[in-house]
């Protein structure tokens, strides 16, 4: 395809089914807010394993909390790591591949080798390490996800900065005495945006599942906050008298990360055509 | 008549000899946590005890399920009428596991060995308490207290007392020498442990079992899947309490549930203010719905505890009544102690269920009266470093396991920062006592005490809880010390 083309976005079935997931889970968490059936906090002993009724539409955990609205309100957690961790990615990230991509040179490859080595540890490990260190708790398990972006998002911002940089358009404005602040503005971030946009989507689904296998794990929420991922931690006790509070939080978890993958399959095929040729 | 008793007795012979060429001659006991080495008496760790105690090592007397004391290595024992002197008379013939013999230089040596300044024996105080052991004769021990002793035939029924050798001594961790019926065979670390009956043990005889191999699986769930897949035959302290529903109903198992000498107290930094005010500390208590969270987290398993003493215990009082569930007197204790609420207190919860879930209850009960606990979980090795040894916490839940061990009070330094020469002077009563109906009164005392200063919120006795493989018989239902007591076990 080339440069001057017309551009028109493809819509496919993945943007779809994964468009409909993610606003599901915005949605649960914006009706969590205003509405739950119950506190989700809230202990009732008397009630506690009950069955789903209509009175508790997915029955109670074992200390008789409600598991519906436990699940509507743990998706608000899953959506803040999302979107924190992905935040302090995105700066860090962006501000360090351009600051690689436009000095070049050893700058260029401190910043990339400092990447690899942040790189080199698994993402998880490293968080449940830093949790560990400084303590367990929803923003430690923010900035040990984010910290862990930070390296992602500079290698995709430098290698994408770097073909725009080669571009005529950009050594004209070189050429022409702009600045390498204004030459960023102007010229490689609305052009390496589409790349970000897809990657950020994939990276909010792998927050969401980091911050679940962290509050699983204890390292994460502390009760009497929910989460799905201590949802699953507190089923797994009761496992063999009530697998049902073990699948519902699973099943959350799965199609929130699922409906975000398909997400950003689909803005990857709609806004860069090129990428999806390469893969 | 006659041919129908034949036909039983040739039945009854057949079903004999089946059984006998199917009897299973070894056991697989699941245990939480691994032992990190395997001396009791040089580290605390009570899994050390529930491996080797009994089984490898032998102390004078033997505390046996019912927490009657009864004769071990010793055959007899006489105590002075003051309770200063205490006179062992030895079993004879008795050999260590290297073929060395047992004799009463041993006992001096091991009990000096416990008392030395180096020891890092966890009942230290105990043997520093004994002036001076005399050994008239190999057979013949005397032990010279410098103040009436008590509770000293129930200590060297512990752990902490069992017998070694000097020539041993150094290298039990790893390679014990006990006088017991079993012998270390393999560790294989972070998995099992198994022993092998010793030959050379005095009544070879009376011990059914040939192997036993100890499978540590620390995660709750895990527990249940190897007892339903048969892979352990018995697991003693089962902690999923959860789950105990399904092998009550299933007749391949049995379920036994006793007391343990675990007090389960939601212990506060007596320090750190607000919780320095005895009204602050008055109102927690009466905050807290015992109830609540026997069912919730123990599934109605446990008894209701109103201080440091379990209703096993000798000198109990039940204390329960002295702070009834009363939010609105909490509230008002609060006011009158001048904290502003909510008033902010962390909650540190170690691993065991009963702190997990106990403590989400416990945060909603003092939510109720404007406490907000933030709730922090932790492991083992965070809580023994952050609460019990930097003593950085406000509350936390725990089970102090140990028996007759209310004397941590007259620790100032303990993680409960308790601080009371009253105290102090009361335990001095309880452990000098000259006789049982003294020592019950001092006891007696210090529980008040210690409720009365609401030190910690007491909750429930830890109860002792089993389940087996219905064919397993000789497992104990009490549990006054962590033990797994091997020769007693056999299959039906």
């Amino acid at each position: 395809m080339s440069a001057g083309g017309l551009w028109r976005p493809r819509v496919s079935f993945s943007l779809w089914a994964g468009a409909i997931l993610a606003l599901m889970l915005l949605l649960a968490a914006a009706v969590s807010f205003v509405w739950t059936p119950y506190p989700p906090a809230a202990i009732d002993i008397p009630h506690k394993l009950a069955s789903p009724s209509l009175a508790h539409l997915f029955g109670t955990d074992d200390l008789g909390r409600d598991v519906a609205s436990q699940l509507l309100t743990g998706s608000r957690i899953s959506i803040l790591v999302g979107l924190v961790a992905v935040g302090i990615g995105l700066v860090f990230g962006i501000v360090l591949g351009l600051i690689a991509s436009f000095s070049g040179g050893w700058i260029e490859d401190a910043v990339m080798r400092l990447s690899d080595f942040v790189f080199a540890f698994p993402a998880l490990l490293s968080a449940i390490m830093l949790t560990s260190t400084y303590g367990p708790g929803v923003i430690n398990a923010i900035i040990a996800i984010g910290v862990l972006y930070v390296p992602i998002i500079a290698k995709v911002t430098r290698a994408t900065a770097n073909g725009v940089l080669a571009r005529e358009y950009a050594l004209a404005a070189r050429a022409a005495g702009r600045g390498p602040l204004s030459i960023a503005f102007d010229h490689v971030l609305p052009n390496i945006a589409p790349a970000l946009i897809v990657q950020a989507t994939i990276q909010f689904a792998g927050a969401i599942l980091a911050e679940a296998a962290l509050s699983y794990l204890g390292l994460g929420a502390q009760p009497p906050q929910a989460s799905w991922g201590r949802m699953l931690a507190e089923a797994q006790n009761v496992l063999y008298n009530a697998p049902s509070l073990a699948i519902y939080p699973g099943a959350a978890i799965a199609l929130s990360v699922l409906g975000l993958n398909l997400l950003g399959d689909g803005l990857r095929d709609a806004l860069d055509p090129k990428l999806k040729a390469r893969s | 008549m006659r041919r129908a008793s034949v036909l039983i007795s040739a039945s009854l012979a057949l079903v004999l000899s089946a059984g006998f060429a199917f009897a299973k001659d070894s056991v697989t006991v699941g245990m939480v946590l691994e032992p990190p080495g395997l001396d009791p008496t040089s580290a605390p760790a009570a899994a050390i005890g529930e491996v080797t105690h009994y089984n490898i090592f032998e102390g004078l007397t033997k505390i046996e399920e019912d927490f009657s004391v009864t004769p071990l290595l010793a055959e007899k024992w006489t105590f002075s009428p003051d309770l200063k002197t205490l006179t062992f008379t030895l079993k004879p013939n008795i050999k260590f596991q290297d073929g060395e013999p047992f004799s009463s230089k041993d006992v001096k040596f091991s009990f000096e060995r416990f008392a030395a300044k180096d020891s890092t024996n966890k009942d230290k105080g105990f043997f520093a308490s004994i002036q001076s052991i005399d050994t008239p004769d190999p057979m013949t021990v005397v032990l010279n207290f410098k103040d009436p002793s008590f509770e000293a035939l129930y200590h060297l029924g512990t752990e902490t007392s069992v017998i070694i050798d000097e020539k041993s001594a150094a290298t039990e961790g790893t390679a014990p020498v006990g006088t017991g019926p079993y012998k270390l065979s393999s560790w294989t670390k972070g998995a099992s442990i198994t022993l092998d009956k010793w030959d050379g043990y005095r009544e070879p005889s009376k011990i059914p079992l040939a192997h036993a191999t100890f499978r540590f699986i620390s995660d709750p769930s895990a527990a249940v899947a190897a007892m339903l897949a048969g892979d352990v035959d018995a697991f003693p302290r089962f902690a999923n309490v959860q789950a105990l529903g399904q092998f009550r109903s299933d007749p391949r198992f049995q379920v036994l549930v006793g007391g343990t000498e675990g007090k389960t107290i939601l212990a506060m930094n007596n320090k750190k203010p607000p919780l320095d005010n005895l009204k602050v500390r008055q109102a927690i208590a009466y905050a807290i719905d015992r109830k609540a969270i026997i069912d919730g987290a123990m599934d109605g398993l446990g008894a209701p505890i109103g201080s440091h003493l379990t209703p096993n215990d000798p000198g109990y009082v039940d204390l329960t009544g002295m702070y009834p569930h009363d939010p609105a007197k909490a509230k008002a204790l609060l006011k009158e102690a001048g904290v502003t609420t909510p008033l902010d207190l962390t909650l540190i919860l170690p691993p065991p269920p009963y702190a997990r879930q106990g403590g989400q209850i416990i945060a909603a009960e003092l939510a109720d009266v404007g406490i907000n606990a933030k709730i922090q979980e932790v492991e083992w090795a965070q809580w023994l470093s952050g609460v019990y040894k930097d003593k950085n916490y406000d509350l936390t839940i725990i089970s102090h396991v140990e028996p007759l061990d209310i004397g941590i009070y007259a620790n100032p330094n303990y993680y409960f920062q308790y601080d009371s020469q009253a105290f102090r002077d009361i335990y001095a009563k309880v452990s000098t006592a000259p006789n049982l109906e003294a020592y019950k009164a001092a006891l007696g005392e210090a529980e008040r005490k210690l409720a009365e200063d609401s030190v910690n919120a007491f909750l429930f006795q830890l109860p002792n809880v089993t389940v087996a493989d219905a064919k397993l018989q000789g497992l104990w239902k009490n549990a006054p010390i962590f033990v797994n007591d091997l020769s007693a076990m056999s299959w039906k």
